[in-house]
């Protein structure tokens, strides 16, 4: 089956996109001592312009679309999806970072280097076919977003916030790897599709019983990098703590690539075992939405605000998981896709608005803000309407099609709770759009700065991705349903 | 064929003229939003030649727009024979309206705001007609309604402009809620919304569901293009810029009532009550509204009336069986009415903005190219042979009369009454001694040519579009009926009408006082246009208000929906508390947190997950 070790050239073209952007960072790397401040923004421009080449070539590759490196790797519909996600995911932190990093007088080599980086292990979760690749890409992806968390180095919450990350998250994945060792004990394989079968097989004679510890186990790791309940717990802090475009990379790029893989390993190699787990998820799945939503409720920090907002959104991806079937696997495609969009453009606001030093974050902060600058009113409101899931919005049809597939599997009850928490989650998305339009300017609003163009581009382009996400739904939908058959 | 560049032009006119207008110069805007229209028309005479004679039904894909369970949308353009004359007439019409707007609005503020809505419009108008389903009409309809009323409240620091605006949404909500409905029973009952698939499965479904799709459609029509009951928001809509009322409150929006009749026509064909119910609603508002556009004053007010009236002539023709006639009258009610608007709007901006025709006159020597363009309209609606309306309306009359001969003298008699009203205003306003204090001026060429083009249209178009021919075969055949009696009874009752208003207003101008004096019940009935704006407000607004204001919201919503969620709110909160005491900070809570988890969930999987 293994004939040969060295990769074929159209193998090496499947990685493609990984290949551009390790190498880009790479030369950021060795760059970086080389050249001098006044190039600070070149960095910026070759991240932007290596993640679209990357991200061209995803969509290139998938016209051969196959395995590569001894089926290591899968280019498939799915992943494509995913790659062009959490790349685009890159392009819309690159943009507000440009502003952020002058702002904070940081340096820039080193964080688009660890930027890209991040993005490559990233991509190779979202292809890997395989327990040990998907491990890897995690890795890759998790390292350097530990660093990224603690950019800033001389302030003591980003540190914190570091270090809670990385501890936490070492641990979390001591967890997820001790699945995969229990599963490669038990059927000789970490290709999910060998699994699958080995399972299906019945040949592990007693051993079912530690199929499903290996199955709570991985989902420890990836409920924690789902930031699900009852793993969501580092999220406030870490997102708090670590620089704005950061957190809003965290909550989408790491997340989707993060569900990415939780939808491959659970619906390919533990699709036999699925009664078992749907329940788990389930559970998690209310906790999640149910958690986040509340405590989101009594948060005066926006970026805290927005931690447990995406816990709760995470929740809902998670009901799209327990549906067990290709529509909520499409559903969950399509969400990820539209919560990139709009919390990436909420956060984009919160780094405009929050000042040097972040010293503005307090949802008091955002009074006035629609008579001082309603340009970014507008485009925050676009944002926060689509996060309550407003028709018109991406939001509003990602929440449908999740719960529509929920139904479908007769999840009724996860259903009615989800759009209660959904009702819940209203409050403090207005409570930030009546200080915007309802009360006068405060401090913040009056010292807010012109929009740089790097900025601009950072909140008119998720607004737009979202308003087409919402009017044209059937562009992403008619793919995610597409590609949602290969994680089978 | 490329449809989709039809509205596209129009759109991105829009999107530029909106986002940059702000600080482009008059130049820059007028080039843009002329331009995409005049793109859209000849991109429109380009898909025409492509297509040839369009003999059949042409579809365009472009995407599944909606995919739920059964529901199944498309994002598909279809042109058909309808669709032509309809394109043509939107875009080709609205072409010249774009460039007289240049000179009108050329004294105006919010100059990029006018023209990036009236982009915006053609947008939607030119998706309605495209349309290959129902929801993607539907979206056209929203959407010329939203241009609607943001054009008629264009004035916004004029508080009966914001009222007119609100007053038309809220009228259309309701018809608009028909047309939904309308809708969900046709998904319902026929599983999609294409047209191509509903109209092949109509016969043999039950004819009481027809029926009641129909009615439903027909309340969806009488919300936009203005009939009885939900016509009353149409004569306020003349707040809005005379441009606008050219464009969208005569020639092309309100008519899209019409068309979506015209495009159904499959089902009213298999729904008799409806059809029926289609013509007698026509009929009484094209009578009603006639007789009160006899005694209006306000020169917009009058040709506003008339435009409910026409419409309801276009009903009459669709629910006699005759769609292709109320087509036709549709063509040639967008020349001669856009007409008449453009001209009155010539005569506005000559007199600085003098609206009432008690306070013009003999403006026929001072304002020369207004008058006879405006004259060539006035002919046409008249009815006198052979210019335009003469042939469209001779032909819905003759339809009228197949199917009952009663229709056909309601038709001719309100023929006379708008023959009567329309001279009444030209006599007014162009003849006698000048009442006024202004000092009238010509418009400008870039008004004056867009009018005398469409008096070349409404005088010539009759014949040189024979509009009836070219639907042939898209509509079931009208019985043909060449009984020159009809057809001389009814233009003799025009020309009677011509003849009375010159007797009124020009012979002996002392007459209609001493009429009104004699008649003094029917005179102020009428006047006050039956009181139906009264009625309406006393039987409908005030209640709703009131109730609203005492019952719904001090009552239920102050007192049971807010006192309820504030109570949950306060306990959510409450739990949000809780919440956060587990957000310690600490990391070793945090680490046991996470154990705790896992225990739970391994244990959990063991019991159930891996034991099949």
């Amino acid at each position: 089956m293994y004939a040969s070790l060295v990769p074929t050239s159209a193998e090496m073209i499947r990685f493609l996109p990984e290949l551009i952007l390790t190498v880009v960072a790479t030369l950021f790397m060795v760059l970086d001592p080389l050249l001098g401040r006044q190039s600070r923004h070149v960095y910026g421009h070759f991240s932007i312009l290596a993640l679209l080449g990357a991200m061209a070539a995803a969509v290139y590759v998938y016209r051969d679309p196959g395995a590569a490196f001894s089926g290591m790797l899968m280019v498939d519909g799915f992943a494509t999806f995913f790659r062009v996600v959490v790349i685009g995911v890159g392009i819309l932190t690159v943009l507000p970072s440009y502003r952020y990093l002058d702002r904070e007088d940081a340096e820039t080599g080193e964080y688009h280097a660890l930027l890209l980086f991040s993005i490559v292990g990233q991509c190779v979760m979202v292809t890997a076919n395989e327990l040990i690749m998907i491990f890897i890409g995690l890795e890759i992806s998790s390292i350097a977003s530990y660093v990224l968390a603690g950019y800033l180095r001389d302030d003591r919450r980003a540190n914190e916030a570091a270090l809670k990350y990385f501890l936490l998250g070492s641990f979390a994945t001591a967890f997820f790897l001790y699945g995969v060792a229990l599963i490669y004990g038990m059927t000789g394989s970490t290709n999910l599709a060998t699994v699958r079968r080995a399972i299906l097989g019945g040949s592990l004679g007693s051993a079912p019983i530690f199929i499903g510890v290996a199955a709570a186990l991985m989902f420890v790791g990836l409920g924690f990098k789902v930031s699900g309940a009852p793993f969501q717990i580092w999220a406030p802090d870490v997102y708090q703590g670590a620089p704005t475009p950061v957190a809003a990379f965290l909550s989408a790029g790491p997340k989707a690539a993060a569900f990415a893989i939780f939808l491959r390993i659970f619906l390919t190699a533990f699709q036999p075992i699925g009664p078992g787990w749907e329940p788990l998820v389930w559970v998690s799945a209310l906790a999640s939405m149910t958690l986040g939503n509340f405590a989101a409720l009594t948060q005066s920090n926006i970026k805290r605000l927005l931690a447990y907002s995406s816990i709760a959104h995470a929740g809902y991806v998670l009901v799209a998981l327990a549906a067990r079937s290709n529509v909520g696997t499409a559903a969950a495609m399509f969400y990820m896709a539209a919560y990139a969009f709009m919390n990436i453009g909420a956060f984009a606001v919160v780094s405009h608005l929050s000042g040097k030093g972040e010293r503005y974050l307090k949802v008091e902060d955002f009074a006035g803000l629609g008579a001082k600058q309603p340009g970014t009113a507008a485009l925050l409101s676009i944002f926060l309407l689509s996060l309550i899931g407003v028709p018109l919005t991406g939001g509003f049809f990602g929440k449908f099609y999740i719960f529509k597939a929920a139904l479908d599997s007769h999840l009724v009850w996860l259903t009615v709770l989800g759009l209660l928490n959904s009702a819940v989650a209203a409050y403090y998305y207005l409570r930030i759009l009546v200080m915007m339009y309802m009360r006068e300017p405060g401090e913040a609003a009056s010292r807010i700065q012109p929009l740089t163009p790097g900025l601009r581009a950072a909140l008119v382009l998720p607004a737009l991705g979202t308003l087409v996400l919402g009017i044209f739904p059937g562009w992403v939908l008619d793919f995610a349903g597409r590609s949602s058959v290969f994680v089978r | 064929m490329q449809l989709w560049l039809i509205p596209a032009f129009p759109l991105a006119g829009f999107l530029i003229n909106g986002l940059l207008g702000r600080r482009a110069s008059k130049g820059f805007i007028n080039a843009v939003a002329i331009g995409s229209v005049l793109l859209s028309f000849a991109w429109v005479l380009k898909t025409i030649m492509g297509l040839g004679d369009v003999s059949s039904r042409y579809v365009e894909h472009y995407f599944t727009w909606i995919q739920s369970g059964a529901l199944q949308v498309n994002f598909d353009f279809a042109v058909d024979r309808l669709t032509v004359v309809m394109l043509l007439v939107v875009t080709g019409v609205g072409a010249l309206i774009h460039i007289y707007s240049v000179g009108y609005m050329g004294h105006e503020g919010g100059y990029y705001r006018f023209f990036a809505y009236l982009n915006l419009f053609m947008f939607f108008m030119l998706t309605l007609v495209l349309a290959a389903n129902y929801l993607v009409l539907f979206v056209g309809w929203e959407g010329v309604g939203l241009c609607s009323y943001l054009l008629i409240g264009f004035y916004f620091l004029r508080q009966s402009a914001t009222n007119a605006g609100n007053k038309a949404f809220i009228v259309n909500r309701i018809g608009d809620f028909g047309f939904s409905l309308a809708i969900f029973l046709v998904f319902l009952n026929f599983g999609t919304l294409d047209f191509g698939g509903v109209f092949a499965n109509v016969p043999g479904k039950p004819e009481t569901l027809l029926n009641t799709i129909g009615l439903l459609l027909l309340v969806g029509a009488c919300g936009k293009s203005a009939q009885i009951p939900l016509y009353v928001w149409l004569p306020d809509a003349m707040e809005g810029p005379t441009p606008v009322s050219a464009l969208i409150h005569a020639a092309t929006m309100v008519t899209a009532g019409v068309y979506m009749v015209a495009r159904s026509n499959v089902i009213y064909i298999h729904a008799p009550v409806a059809q029926e119910a289609v013509a007698l609603i026509g009929l009484a508002t094209a009578f009603f509204s006639a007789t009160i556009g006899l005694l209006q004053n306000d020169i917009k007010k009058i040709f506003a009336y008339s435009t409910v009236s026409q419409l309801g002539y276009m009903f009459v023709g669709a629910g006699v069986g005759a769609f292709s006639a109320g087509i036709y009258h549709l063509v040639t009610h967008a020349f001669f009415k856009a007409l008449l608007f453009l001209g009155s709007g010539s005569v506005i901006h000559a007199l600085s903005g003098e609206q009432d025709v008690r306070r013009m006159g003999g403006l026929a020597k001072k304002i020369p190219w207004t008058f006879w363009t405006m004259l060539c309209a006035a002919v046409a609606i008249a009815g006198v042979p052979p210019f335009s309306g003469f042939y469209s309306k001779d032909m819905i009359l003759a339809a009228a009369y197949q199917r009952a001969p009663w229709i056909y003298w309601v038709g001719a008699i309100t023929a006379g009454l708008t023959a009567f009203y329309v001279f009444r205003a030209i006599f007014l306003a162009f003849f006698g001694a000048y009442r006024g204090h202004e000092h009238p001026h010509e418009s400008p060429p870039v008004m004056i040519l867009p009018l005398a083009a469409l008096a070349f249209l409404s005088l010539a178009g009759g014949f040189l579009f024979d509009v009836p021919q070219f639907l042939e075969r898209l509509f079931p055949p009208i019985e043909e009926s060449h009984d020159v009696t009809l057809v001389a009874v009814s233009v003799a009752i025009g020309l009677a009408g011509i003849g009375l208003a010159a007797l009124f207003y020009v012979v002996k101008p002392s007459l209609p006082d001493s009429l009104a004096a004699s008649f003094s019940g029917v005179y102020k009935l009428i006047y006050n246009k039956y009181f139906v704006d009264e009625i309406y407000d006393a039987a409908v607004v005030k209640p709703v208000v009131n109730g609203s204001r005492s019952l719904l919201w001090k009552g239920v919503d102050v007192g049971l929906i807010d006192a309820g969620v504030n109570g949950l709110g306060w306990s959510a909160r409450g739990i949000g508390g809780i919440l956060r005491l587990l957000q310690s900070g600490s990391i070793r809570s945090y680490a046991t947190w996470v154990v705790f988890g896992s225990v739970v969930l391994m244990v959990a999987m063991a019991m159930a997950g891996g034991v099949r």
